[in-house]
């Protein structure tokens, strides 16, 4: 497998929120608008890369019998860093995502991939997949948030293009399933190579 | 009072999978049929009473008064890993009826984000009731904890019964499995959007 389609598979191959339907939690949660579902993805992007580096270098010498836990406190470990970061540089965002950024601890995205990918690989291999996955998530988000955003609010990123109040359905829970809904099965009918 | 008001916020108005979006994957991956679902809720409704309780303790003697907040969610994670394997091994050894029962569940429940994210919530947040708001005490946050495994067993039972039907009916190719799922569990989540306003 050469490392360009390491970097690509999460895209559309392994997208982790169409494909491996993995981290519905904070897909749901945070998608009330474009920046809200950018941010999440980043930051789930800088836990899994990092996440993946460490894991790879340690899958060698942790025994087989405890490697779950062992993996779990790397990812919090990471997951902590990121609420310290979170929390001098862009306290707004830490704010509004709130309970989700402690919760990346139990997203199944970061744990499947040290799971499926990371303990087998070497340091580059799994730098890369760490980054490809986490595009994959954050662009799914992104576009999630920005459906939701011109329904609920009638605006991207903020700017917002069409007057009135939008469908507030869009902005709370069922819009958040209903357009996660409708968006896998277009991905289903024009994305995915069966 | 007090009591009424998180028990009926926690079950209706701010339900944990159709409102707060806690414990999403093991809400779609195991509601196929009715009987797993039970077994799901009643194991889950189990893990989040115990594990509440000792990180509730935890943090208040031990992480708080030596400031180690920021500890917390290394140190939950662990204690709810740890205790999810000490239930199973208890429960092995005592009631092996009920370990037969909740046994594939058990460890799929420490990854459930419902059990750390109620964990967090009842140290971190303040809870409003009518004019005051404050944070929990420990038979507050109990109750709180019962009160919304009972929200997800029944969001789960609802979404499990509406889904045996779903099986029986022709759905278009893209819509199979989840899409369609999701959809109807939007629908559900409208549903409850009526409780709104109640509390």
């Amino acid at each position: 497998m050469s490392k360009w389609s390491i970097l690509t598979d999460g895209f559309v191959k392994n997208n982790p929120t169409f494909v491996l339907v993995l981290g519905m939690c904070p897909t749901l949660a945070t998608t009330t608008s474009a920046m809200n579902g950018l941010e999440m993805g980043l930051a789930t992007l800088f836990v899994l890369v990092l996440s993946n580096i460490v894991i790879s270098l340690l899958a060698p010498v942790v025994p087989d019998k405890v490697h779950i836990p062992v993996y779990i406190v790397v990812i919090a470990t990471f997951v902590t860093v990121l609420q310290f970061i979170m929390q001098a540089y862009t306290p707004d965002a830490y704010k509004t995502l709130g309970l989700f950024i402690p919760l990346i601890v139990v997203n199944c995205i970061v744990l499947g991939r040290a799971e499926a990918f990371a303990n087998k690989h070497g340091v580059l291999e799994s730098l890369l997949d760490g980054v490809g996955v986490g595009l994959g998530f954050t662009v799914s988000l992104t576009v999630i948030g920005i459906v939701r955003e011109i329904l609920g609010s009638g605006s991207v990123f903020g700017w917002k293009f069409i007057p009135g109040d939008g469908i507030l359905a869009f902005v709370m829970a069922p819009g958040a399933f209903l357009v996660l809904g409708y968006l896998m099965v277009l991905f289903n009918k024009y994305l995915k190579k069966s | 009072m007090e009591y009424i008001i998180i028990i009926i916020s926690a079950i209706f108005v701010n339900n944990i999978v159709l409102s707060q979006f806690l414990g999403v994957c093991p809400f779609l991956g195991v509601s196929n049929k009715l009987s797993t679902a039970t077994g799901m809720s009643g194991a889950v409704c189990f893990v989040i009473t115990l594990a509440t309780l000792v990180t509730y303790l935890l943090n208040q003697y031990l992480l708080v008064p030596f400031g180690l907040e920021f500890l917390q969610t290394i140190a939950f994670i662990l204690v709810i890993a740890a205790l999810v394997q000490m239930v199973e091994i208890v429960l092995k050894k005592i009631s092996p009826s009920l370990y037969q029962a909740l046994g594939i569940f058990l460890p799929l429940i420490t990854t459930n984000c419902a059990v750390l994210g109620v964990a967090i919530t009842v140290v971190t947040k303040e809870f409003t009731f009518g004019a005051e708001s404050h944070m929990l005490n420990l038979g507050q946050a109990i109750v709180y904890a019962i009160a919304t495994s009972i929200g997800y067993g029944l969001a789960m039972v609802l979404f499990a019964g509406l889904r045996e039907h779903l099986a029986l009916n022709e759905v278009p190719k893209s819509f199979k499995g989840l899409p369609i799922a999701l959809i109807t569990v939007s629908i559900l989540a409208l549903a409850f959007l009526g409780f709104s306003g109640i509390v």
